[in-house]
């Protein structure tokens, strides 16, 4: 007992680890690595159901970390997460994610429907789903490449009232039947 | 009931296999004598695990002038997140939860040396394996956790695992448990031990729990399960875990509190409550109390607790030794629980400040995330999650954000399943 007292004692003798100078805040880098766990290196998801961030645009991710945030958009679990940074964290996020390259994903889509998805974008959706879904109008998010389970969870979130839509995109959503979107999904996940 | 080598190779499928084959031809790093360093940096990281790889990797990332080289035994890692599931049956073997460590040396330049680290000299600044030493600047350790065997009487850390698997590090322990669950008769007892915390996954015990009586309830109706908890009571996310138990599994798990295990007894398979009530099982899950892995405790990184190690808030450097980092289970790391994915979180502040201070730059605080999902059933799932900062210099939640689920759910259990795709992928390539 005394032994390993004196053990210690001798060890904190060597220590005199100095304590850390004043560190900076957190970087944008330091605050958005947190989020590979989930999200994968650099915001590319190897996951099926959890969404690429990379080149994903910084307004999409900004409103819809402070929609989690306020509880607007309904989460599992990006409410309890965006409740920890400041709005100006959460720009710092959306500007690094928005910079990596887009994720390009190889799925396996029924190329029927990626065919039919291509020929209706172009009337419904393509007015905020910018350049074939790489891009987004305002805080439209990309689709371009991203994982098609992911979209249909959104998707069904959207018409099953989980998930607030834009009314101008619901004008465009309500008439097509479920067939035409589910096209449109596949359509948009395959665009590389 | 022992599984040699070639047992588990077979049991963990097929893909595990090849992925094997495939390293036999690895090269790995020539360690001769010594392995001394040609007037470059030098990074040593200890453990290939949640934290290690994931440290190493994103040394390599934000300065590939620094020389990473990265020590671990096994040529694969078993994950212990999901193994749980295994347990359960509803994963048919463990290779979705295996992971080698080619393609993550290839990406990113690490070398690669197979073996255990036996000693660590901090003031040569040099690690010893079996074929000699190796030098570094700086170091990171990762090495998870180590069994407190003297606190449990009768318990003999070669022998008792066989007889009562801890099945808390994943792979050959895993296989056991679940054959000893096949192995039980219907109307069999299991006895589960939880240890004082903290331990590794807090919620780890609960969710082994739920998926030991999810197998009981449809295979072995007439079987329970005991938990002993050494703790004052559900060590993790306690409502939802006992919503959960109440939906499902109401006369299977029979949940005891503040009953600690202080021994066990092999010949009887039993354990001893407070060295006097004992308890016999058919299958029989001691986990026992931990402290950080032993690579820790031979290199005097362990504090006043004897259990962990204390550590900078910001550079995760210890706070017994200089150039030396730890991260993962094995350190303090303040309201951070020890989980894979704090371990996670932790390697890639650690790596950012380590390559700071190599490069005599600014240190940058720590932000940080941790999330652990919990099966309850099949097709249900639970999680806590959580964000922190640093305040007085010690590893706070940041207030009014984080906590638990609402409710037990279906979606986060498809969520899960990705989780752990993206992490295993962090961690692999
Ligand atoms: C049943 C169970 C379920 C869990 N579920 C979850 C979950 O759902 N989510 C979650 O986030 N966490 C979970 N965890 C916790 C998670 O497994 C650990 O927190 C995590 O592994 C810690 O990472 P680490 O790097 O500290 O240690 P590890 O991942 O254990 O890695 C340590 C590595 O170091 C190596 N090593 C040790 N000593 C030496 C040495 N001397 N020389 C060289 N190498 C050495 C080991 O071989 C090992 O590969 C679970 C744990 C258990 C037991
Ligand atoms: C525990 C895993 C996890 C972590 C950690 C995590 N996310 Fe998420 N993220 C999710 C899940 C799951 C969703 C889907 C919504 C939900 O149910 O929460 C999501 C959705 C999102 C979306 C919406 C994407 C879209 O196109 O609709 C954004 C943006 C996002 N996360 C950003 C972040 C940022 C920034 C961080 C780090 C601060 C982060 N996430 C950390 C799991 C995670
Ligand atoms: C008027 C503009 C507009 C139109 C038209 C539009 N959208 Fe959208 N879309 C948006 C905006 C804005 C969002 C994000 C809104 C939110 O916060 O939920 C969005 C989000 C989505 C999402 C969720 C993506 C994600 O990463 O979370 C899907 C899927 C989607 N749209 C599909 C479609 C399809 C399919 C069409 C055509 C039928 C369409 N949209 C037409 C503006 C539009």
């Amino acid at each position: 007992m005394i032994k390993t007292r004196k053990g210690w004692a001798l060890a904190a003798g060597i220590l005199a680890v100095s304590t850390t100078a004043l560190a900076a805040p957190p970087s944008a880098e330091m605050l958005s690595n947190a989020c590979a766990g989930c999200h994968g290196t650099n915001g590319g998801s190897a996951g099926l159901t959890m969404p690429s961030l990379a080149g994903q645009s910084k307004e999409a991710i900004v409103d819809a970390m402070k929609k989690y945030k306020s509880g607007e958009r309904k989460s599992t679990i990006m409410g309890r997460l965006a409740k920890g940074y400041s709005d100006a964290q959460i720009v710092a996020m959306g500007e690094f994610f928005s910079k990596k390259k887009i994720h390009a994903t190889n799925q396996t889509l029924d190329p029927v429907k990626v065919a039919k998805g291509a020929s209706l974008q172009e009337a419904n959706c393509s007015r905020c789903h910018l350049e074939e879904g790489r891009e987004g109008k305002d805080d439209t998010p990309a689709m371009a490449s991203q994982w098609l389970p992911y979209l249909q969870i959104q998707m069904n979130q959207y018409l099953t009232d989980q998930r607030k839509m834009p009314e101008k995109m619901a004008e465009k959503v309500k008439p097509l039947s479920k067939a035409d979107l589910d096209a449109l999904l596949h359509y948009y996940a395959s665009v590389k | 009931m022992t599984l040699d080598r070639r047992d588990f190779l077979k049991l963990m499928g097929a893909g595990a296999g090849v992925s094997l084959a495939g390293c036999a031809t690895q090269q790995t790093a020539a360690v001769g004598e010594a392995m001394s360093k040609s007037g470059g940096r030098r990074v040593v990281v200890v453990g290939g695990g949640y934290g290690g790889t994931v440290a190493a990797k994103y040394i390599r990332m934000l300065d590939s002038s620094i020389e990473v080289v990265l020590i671990e035994p096994n040529k694969q890692f078993v994950s212990c997140p999901f193994s749980n599931l295994y347990i359960g049956g509803l994963l048919k073997d463990l290779s979705s939860l295996t992971i080698g460590y080619d393609k993550l040396a290839a990406n990113h330049g690490i070398k690669m040396v197979h073996d255990t680290v036996t000693a660590v000299d901090p003031v040569k600044k040099t690690v010893t394996v079996s074929t000699g030493t190796i030098d570094y600047d700086r170091l990171v350790v990762s090495p998870g956790v180590d069994f407190r065997a003297e606190e449990l009487e009768g318990y003999n850390l070669a022998t008792t695992p066989e007889i009562m698997p801890h099945a808390w590090k994943a792979g050959p322990q895993t296989l056991l448990l679940r054959k000893q669950l096949e192995a039980m008769p219907n109307g069999g007892t299991v006895v589960l031990t939880v240890p004082v915390s903290p331990f590794r996954c807090p919620p780890g015990p609960y969710e082994r729990t739920s998926m030991i009586a999810m197998y009981l309830k449809e295979h072995k109706p007439k079987s329970k399960i005991v938990v002993l908890d050494a703790n004052p009571d559900i060590a993790s996310k306690p409502g939802l875990f006992r919503k959960g138990w109440a939906k499902h599994y109401a006369s299977i798990i029979d949940y005891r509190k503040a009953q600690k295990v202080t021994a066990v007894n092999e010949k009887n398979r039993s354990v001893f409550v407070e060295g006097i009530e004992e308890i016999k099982g058919d299958v029989v899950n001691v986990i026992p109390p931990q402290r950080a892995g032993k690579i820790a405790q031979v290199a005097g990184l362990i504090g006043p607790d004897k259990a962990w190690c204390p550590v900078d808030a910001t550079t995760f450097e210890s706070k017994l030794h200089k150039n030396i980092h730890v991260i993962g289970d094995a350190c303090i790391a303040g309201a951070m629980p020890k989980s894979g994915y704090s371990a996670n979180s932790e390697a890639k502040v650690c790596a950012t400040n380590v390559v700071a201070m190599m490069n005599g730059k600014e240190t940058t605080e720590l932000s940080g995330i941790n999330t652990c999902f919990s099966y309850i059933s099949a097709k249900e799932a639970i999680s806590v999650a959580g964000v922190y900062t640093v305040k007085g210099g010690a590893i706070i939640a940041v207030p009014n954000s984080g906590g638990v689920s609402p409710d037990l759910s279906e979606l986060e259990a498809i969520y899960a399943e990705s989780w752990l795709k993206n992490i295993l992928t962090e961690m692999s390539t």
